[in-house]
């Protein structure tokens, strides 16, 4: 029956639409509120994202905001909610930094060396909290939070010049790594220079989905999301399941700042990138943490990002694109739990109906089949008949 | 006083959940007094002197008795001395025995169970809700929650008493009320009513019987469970020395009222819960295989549930919301559920959907699950076809050992015949059954062994032959144990009494069914 997939489908689709059109309207009346044109700055960023540099420059800022996402994604298919992505992804960048700076290997060499050494600096930060979920019950919530902090003092003490670090000017570095260690970028001319991590994010993404979707580990971690009295039954380890999935959930976190630092800086300084971790969350909810939808979800935040500055020049603030972000998610939040409801809702009633037209697969319109899977008024006529 | 019986699921949380108004009714009224009411919250109903005691308790346990009973309602005697008066002398006048400046968390149970009624007294409750307060209470202390719920009686406040227990709503009830698939079936009063008459109410006769024809049981052991324990918070044995042996082409039919060990004992043999001491041994391979290729049953206590799963134990769960299905997963999805290591589901470590699904189409055809297609979600299909779905899905791994846990609850009538059917020919192709259900007539017709569970132990055994739903009922409230005959002369001496004293035992008794351990 293509028809509920399809269906299903559009449902899928129906929850960010409704989110961002009431985000849109809301960002308008902040507009009007403040006195300005309601739909301008929307002009003025989308004639931006026709200039190829900034599609250059989205496409590269939402290689990471992906990678970053599609972690939070793993730990929310099995309920798990991996807020420390933030730290992972932040000490993942500073020690692979710190390797790349240190270790000189040919590039074919270098370059699978520190994509592990982030994965699994990411694993172990991640572990830590999955390994404190299991054996003393402590939320992942909490612990991840906390995590991010104690990663900050951790990146803070490596960085010092007495440690790893390199000074350059009010700037703390852990030096330039060695250039066997940059990650190719693909040159395209005038428009710059798109970073090469973003075919290893399509990548990921790729392998997020068959490893969710095709793969038993996958569908034991789907089904302790979907319920975990049931998973638990159907003999899935749960604890064992948290770890797994919280440290895969960091591996691919310690991945998320390696578009920036291969790509682009080579080295990790005050000036890296932050709160890439927390913006993930927004980005895999807004996702439905499924990797197209991580996909479209990522290109749109870079796209708010990127296609804003120009607001600045032309009188508008650039805040607007922040108050957009923060009012998707918030509608987002609450259209997936609508649309969610009235979906199945409308499932049970079309399935209902299909069985009453005698719709069953196997038989082919047979009479009479409406009785049992009809209204409770017709199994309370039954029993009574049977009576 | 008035006592609320039903089975699980019947409805009467969602009852009193209205009373007290955190759920509306859709139709219907209540009166307070005679005077016709509706209830937003909690709030109103506490208003109107409706109090609450939750099974669970809602209390901060670094908090003293005193703070906790002020919690909330600081403005009705402030939170010194004034409130200190008023909780000692409720506790004095209603026998409570509460210190308030006793830390919370230092309480047992009990005590804190009366902290509860206190606090609900506190704020001028005059008609108590006690959800099923003797659940979490050992025997004595069910007897000193009957006297003070005797001494709120005196006092002039209402009780109205929830649980399944018969023999403990005869003896406090005044009046009982037993409702079943959400209705109203009967009101009946404790002195012109027996413990089988309730356990009729209860479950109700209406169904067509399930009778097997001959005997399939074999010699050759599938499950054979030793001495098993399973100790509860606080060291509260939740099951204690299990012992039984299942053949092949046995279906061994445990009868209990709910809550007396079922679902601890279904968690142990799926390995949900590992088992404080005691041996689970299974036979595993082919069906007739074990026996004369001299295959002992392997030991199978420290398995984790996956393995014992693949190994061939098929689970049809009393819960199948909570423990069979994926609601919001397609049924292709829920067919691989439980099995997802196994053919057709998946080749080594991939998942083989083509196949899982082509299996998901026979088994919805062959168990007769009524579906427009197999990518609907499991949600969308009415209690009976979900079950004809798990029973499908667990028949088709060939099971040694199915552990069938009310099958046929919340399934109507067709389907019901059904999935008797289907555990009737495994049985003949020698498949091991454990039945645990709440209706009399199923148990007594399928099974071919009786197992009665009481209070965590086996305490009575019945061959289903020469039983009536009537003995087997007065056995499940502890009122007869050992083995038990369908004596010549009608009921057995025990059989009219309620059960909670448990003294003397009818003339049958072979088990050590040791009285004065019951009656801890």
């Amino acid at each position: 029956m293509k028809k509920f997939d399809k269906e299903r489908l559009l449902l899928g689709a129906a929850g960010p639409a409704i989110a961002l059109v009431v985000a849109v309207l809301l960002t308008s009346v902040v507009l009007l509120a403040s006195g300005k044109s309601p739909f301008e700055p929307y002009a003025i960023m989308l004639e931006q994202a026709g200039f190829a540099d900034i599609q250059v420059l989205i496409l590269n800022a939402a290689a990471g905001y992906y990678i970053a996402a599609l972690a939070v994604a793993v730990g929310f298919r099995m309920n798990l909610f991996n807020i420390g992505v933030e730290g992972q992804y932040r000490l993942a960048a500073m020690v692979t930094a710190v390797v790349g700076a240190k270790v000189a290997l040919p590039g074919a060499l270098q370059l699978p060396l520190l994509v592990l050494v982030a994965a699994l600096t990411g694993a172990f930060w991640a572990g830590i909290a999955g390994l404190l979920k299991v054996t003393r019950g402590v939320s992942e919530v909490v612990s991840t939070i906390m995590l991010n902090s104690i990663a900050t003092a951790v990146i803070g003490y490596f960085t010092l010049p007495k440690v790893f670090g390199v000074q350059q000017g009010n700037n703390k570095t852990t030096g330039e790594m060695h250039d066997s260690g940059w990650f190719p970028n693909l040159d395209l001319g005038p428009a710059g220079e798109l970073y090469g991590f973003v075919f290893v994010a399509v990548a990921l993404g790729i392998a997020y989905w068959v490893v969710l979707n095709r793969t038993r580990f996958g569908f034991d971690l789907r089904a302790t999301g979907a319920s975990e009295s049931a998973a638990a039954a159907s003999g899935v380890n749960a604890k064992r399941m948290v770890l797994t999935a919280m440290l895969l959930s960091g591996a691919v976190a310690g991945l998320a700042g390696l578009p920036t630092l291969l790509n682009d800086t080579h080295t990790y300084s005050l000036s890296f990138p932050t709160s890439l971790g927390f913006t993930a969350i927004g980005i895999a909810l807004l996702g439905r943490g499924g990797p197209v939808g991580i996909a479209f979800a990522s290109l749109l935040w870079a796209f708010l990002d990127k296609a804003s500055a120009e607001l600045d020049y032309r009188g508008y603030d650039t805040e607007i694109a922040v108050i957009m972000q923060g009012l998707i998610v918030i509608a987002v939040v609450v259209s997936y739990e609508a649309v969610g409801r009235w979906g199945l809702r409308r499932q049970q009633q079309r399935v209902g109906k299909e069985l009453a037209a005698g719709h069953v697969l196997g038989k082919t319109g047979a009479p009479g089949t409406s009785g049992e899977t009809g209204t409770s008024g017709d199994n309370n006529d039954k029993e009574v008949a049977a009576r | 006083m008035h006592a609320l019986c039903g089975e699980n699921g019947a409805g009467k949380s969602t009852l009193m959940k209205i009373l007290y108004g955190m759920q509306k009714p859709d139709e219907g009224t209540i009166a307070v007094d005679g005077q016709q009411v509706a209830f937003a919250s909690p709030g109103d109903a506490i208003a109107r002197g409706i109090g609450m005691v939750h099974q669970h308790f809602m209390l901060a346990d670094n908090l003293t008795v005193l703070e906790n009973v002020v919690l909330g309602s600081e403005k009705l005697h402030g939170i010194g001395a004034k409130a200190r008066a008023k909780i000692v002398e409720l506790s004095e006048r209603y026998g409570l025995g509460v210190r308030p400046d006793a830390l919370v968390e230092n309480l047992g149970v009990a005590d804190r169970q009366r902290v509860e009624i206190l606090k609900v007294l506190y704020r001028g409750a005059t008609t108590l809700i006690l959800d099923e307060p003797t659940a979490v209470l050992v025997p004595q202390e069910v007897d000193a929650l009957f006297d003070n719920l005797r001494e709120l009686k005196a006092e002039g406040l209402s009780v109205i008493f929830i649980s399944h227990k018969l023999g403990e709503v005869l003896s406090v009830a005044d009046e009982i009320t037993v409702i079943r698939r959400g209705t109203t079936v009967g009101t009946v009063v404790p002195a012109d009513t027996t413990a089988k008459q309730l356990a009729e109410l209860m479950v109700g006769s209406e169904l067509p019987t399930p009778e097997t024809a001959e005997s399939t049981v074999t010699d050759r052991p599938v499950i054979e469970v030793r001495n098993l324990k399973l100790l509860g918070e606080g060291g509260r044995a939740l099951l204690d020395d299990i012992s039984f042996t299942i053949h092949e082409g046995e279906v061994l039919g445990l009868a209990g009222v709910e809550g007396n060990g079922q679902t601890e004992l279904i968690d142990a043999l799926i390995g949900l819960k590992g088992a404080d001491s005691g041996t689970l041994r299974m036979a595993t391979g082919e069906v007739g295989s074990a026996g004369e290729a001299a295959g002992e049953p392997e030991e199978i206590t420290s398995w984790p549930t996956r393995r014992r799963r693949e190994q061939g134990i098929g689970y049809i769960p009393e819960d199948r919301h909570r423990h069979g299905l994926l609601l919001e997963s397609p049924l292709w999805e829920n067919r691989i559920l439980g099995h997802v290591t196994e053919r057709p589901n998946s080749k080594g470590f991939w998942l083989d959907l083509k196949s899982a699904q082509a299996d998901t189409r026979r088994i919805v055809e062959e168990y007769d699950v009524r579906t427009p297609g197999i990518d609907v979600t499991a949600a969308s299909l009415s209690g009976g076809n979900q079950q004809k779905l798990i029973v499908g899905r667990e028949m088709s791994h060939k099971p040694r050992f199915l552990i069938a846990a009310h099958p046929t609850r919340g399934v109507d009538v067709g389907a019901q015949a059904q999935i008797w059917d289907q555990i009737r020919e495994a049985r003949r192709e020698g498949l091991a059954v454990l039945l645990i259900s709440a209706d009399l007539d199923e148990l007594i017709g399928l099974s071919d062994t009786l197992r009665v569970i009481y209070r965590g132990r086996l305490v009575a055994d019945a061959d289903p032959a020469d039983i009536t739903p009537e003995e087997l009922g007065s056995a499940m409230t502890g009122a007869a144990s050992g083995h038990l005959e369908h004596p010549a002369d009608e009921s057995g001496a025990a059989e009219d009494r309620p059960s909670g004293e448990t003294g003397d035992q009818p003339e049958k008794t072979e088990e050590a069914a040791a009285p004065e351990d019951e009656a801890r």
